[in-house]
């Protein structure tokens, strides 16, 4: 194996490099950016069974080192992305996460059976939207409604299942436990954390939705300290985020016991990040005379 | 290709009360045109998403772009303190533009509103260029008589002021220039204030003429990647697959008619 290769559910990662969903479209928009056949994997926007409009705007606000969305999953439904964005990501030589939501139950299963004969190599199921009023994170924020669409998305799922968890919770072991019980293959966190900002000079919300989820370098040790709890708590893999901005920022998940990380709000004000992850990771195991990056998982008790 | 790179401050002004006239030389400007922008990098500790400014002008042989901005928060407040010699970070460069080959042989009316003026000049610029003999009207609107570009623009064509007290041209705005000048168009492009948009969107369908308008929202990405910055549209979008079009990359600049504001 090669120093950077990683493995989850027995997919193979030439890197642990991933970008995190809704941040980096279907690939398309950063491939002007980024060689996107360098990424560990490119996790796709939420996708749904249907087109879904979206909230209004404005739906984007800067904050103190980070910002707020409320996009509210606007996403042009399973079929256009099989036709269109899918062919697109499979001209590369990098893995491919469908990030897939849904109002119902059932609306995943919709979307989950349509990808079960296409080229994907893993599904991460959003129950952890805060931005739309159903479905997403009402599935996330209780463990006994993440093991049930777990379970039932398990039954279903032909690739390996990842969930993701919201940080919009008491406990998120207790989150990340009940995916583990009902089969979850991996988890992946930290979804945004709900904001609210208030444009004092308008007397407004700066988001017509009035709250967002709060993302970059603002949430990252709130990311690093749940990622760690839920390592300590579970035994599938983790796949780290929340504010990461460079290559230290994302060993810092891994030591914390992510197997593999993901850039999110930070493509944004960098679009180069996911390769410089890449070629920085790669000099701190050079650096520090590591052979093997999985050697780091965790390595922080 | 978009890329984000550095640039140099070469000049910056202040022509009027908080609006900021900076050049900036950079490789970007091989590329840009009409109507196009760039995302400015604030270096601030607690900002980190580019600004969104529209190109001003550009000087293709100086390798160099104006922009002309309206101090709103800390990052344009940042950028106009920047003297020359200053390193400036840039993504660029974003955005559609303006389509200048409809204009093509005909009566062509300019309107810009406020901080919505800068992009007309390179528009009129292009415009110009294209066709020595255009007949180009431009009516521009300021709150007072702290006017800028007005000159600049004066190169290009005859140029109508709208103030909103009253205290050079028309007072009211872009529109009541045009009607008490009685000025005919077959072809309108606009940039400006929604409220300004919207009158020019109901003008151009009531007197049936071409109309191309610039709009503007709150971005991240600027790059088509984040679906922040959407507006609505008559029709289903090509891309999205829903009633909505990216400002930033299928943007800014739409038909008057295909957009729903």
């Amino acid at each position: 194996m090669n120093k950077m290769e990683i493995e989850i559910a027995g997919v193979h990662f030439k890197n642990p490099v991933m970008t995190a969903s809704g941040t980096f479209g279907s690939g398309m928009e950063y491939g002007e950016f980024v060689d996107l056949n360098k990424l560990g994997a490119v996790v796709t926007k939420g996708v749904a069974n249907v087109p879904w409009q979206g909230n209004e705007t404005p739906r984007v606000a800067e904050t103190y080192g980070g910002m707020l969305n409320a996009i509210g999953l606007q996403n042009p439904g399973i079929d256009v992305f099989l036709k269109r964005d899918l062919p697109f990501l499979k001209q590369f030589d990098t893995r491919v996460i469908v990030n897939v939501c849904g109002k119902s139950v059932q609306d995943y299963l919709e979307v989950v059976e349509k990808l079960s004969d296409a080229p994907v190599d893993m599904l991460e199921i959003n129950i952890s939207c805060p931005n739309v009023k159903e479905g997403a994170i009402a599935f996330g924020q209780k463990a006994e409604s993440v093991y049930d669409i777990t379970k039932q998305i398990k039954d279903k799922a032909k690739q390996p299942v990842i969930m993701k968890l919201s940080p919009n919770v008491t406990d998120i072991t207790e989150m990340a436990r009940a995916a583990e019980a009902a089969g979850a293959d991996a988890l992946s966190m930290i979804n945004t954390i709900t904001g609210m900002k208030i444009d004092i000079e308008r007397k407004k919300f700066a988001l017509a939705n009035k709250t967002g989820g709060l993302s970059g370098p603002a949430i990252k040790p709130v990311a690093v300290r749940m990622v760690y709890q839920c390592a300590n708590a579970v035994k599938i893999p983790i796949i780290g985020m929340g504010g990461i901005a460079g290559a230290e920022d994302a060993i810092e998940f891994m030591m914390a016991g992510a197997t593999a990380v993901a850039a999110g709000a930070m493509n944004f004000v960098n679009p180069y990040l996911t390769e410089e992850m890449i070629s920085g990771m790669e000099r701190f195991l050079e650096k520090h005379g590591i052979d093997d990056i999985r050697e780091i998982i965790g390595c922080v008790k | 290709m978009k890329k984000k790179c550095a640039g140099n401050v070469i000049s910056m002004q202040e022509p009027a009360p908080d609006i900021f006239d900076m050049w900036v030389e950079t490789e970007l400007a091989k590329e840009a045109g009409a109507g196009q922008f760039v995302g400015v990098f604030p270096m601030g500790e607690s900002t980190l998403l580019p600004r969104p400014i529209s190109i001003c002008e550009v000087d293709k042989e100086k390798k160099a772009i104006r922009l002309v901005f309206r101090v709103a928060g800390k990052g344009t407040g940042e950028f106009s303190h920047y003297k020359p010699g200053r390193r400036v970070m840039l993504l660029g460069v974003l955005g559609n533009g303006y389509p200048l080959s409809p204009a093509t042989g005909k009566k062509i009316l300019l309107l810009g509103g406020g901080i919505g003026i800068p992009p007309i000049l390179q528009l009129a610029k292009q415009l110009r260029e294209n066709e020595i003999n255009a007949e180009i009207t431009i009516a521009v609107g300021y709150r007072n008589s702290d006017l800028f570009l007005k000159e600049d623009l004066e190169q290009y064509g005859k140029v109508l002021v709208a103030t909103e007290d009253g205290s050079i041209g028309t007072k009211g705005n872009v529109l009541d220039a045009v009607r008490e000048n009685s000025v005919e168009a077959q072809i309108i492009y606009a940039c400006g204030p929604l409220m300004m948009l919207k009158a020019i969107k109901q003008y151009a369908e009531e007197k049936e003429i071409l109309a191309y308008i610039s709009l503007e929202e709150r971005m991240a990405c600027g790059v088509g990647a984040c679906l922040g910055c959407v507006c609505k549209t008559t029709k289903k979008d090509a891309h999205s697959h829903v009633n909505n079009a990216r400002i930033c990359t299928d943007g800014p600049v739409f038909e008057a008619k295909e957009v729903d504001i």
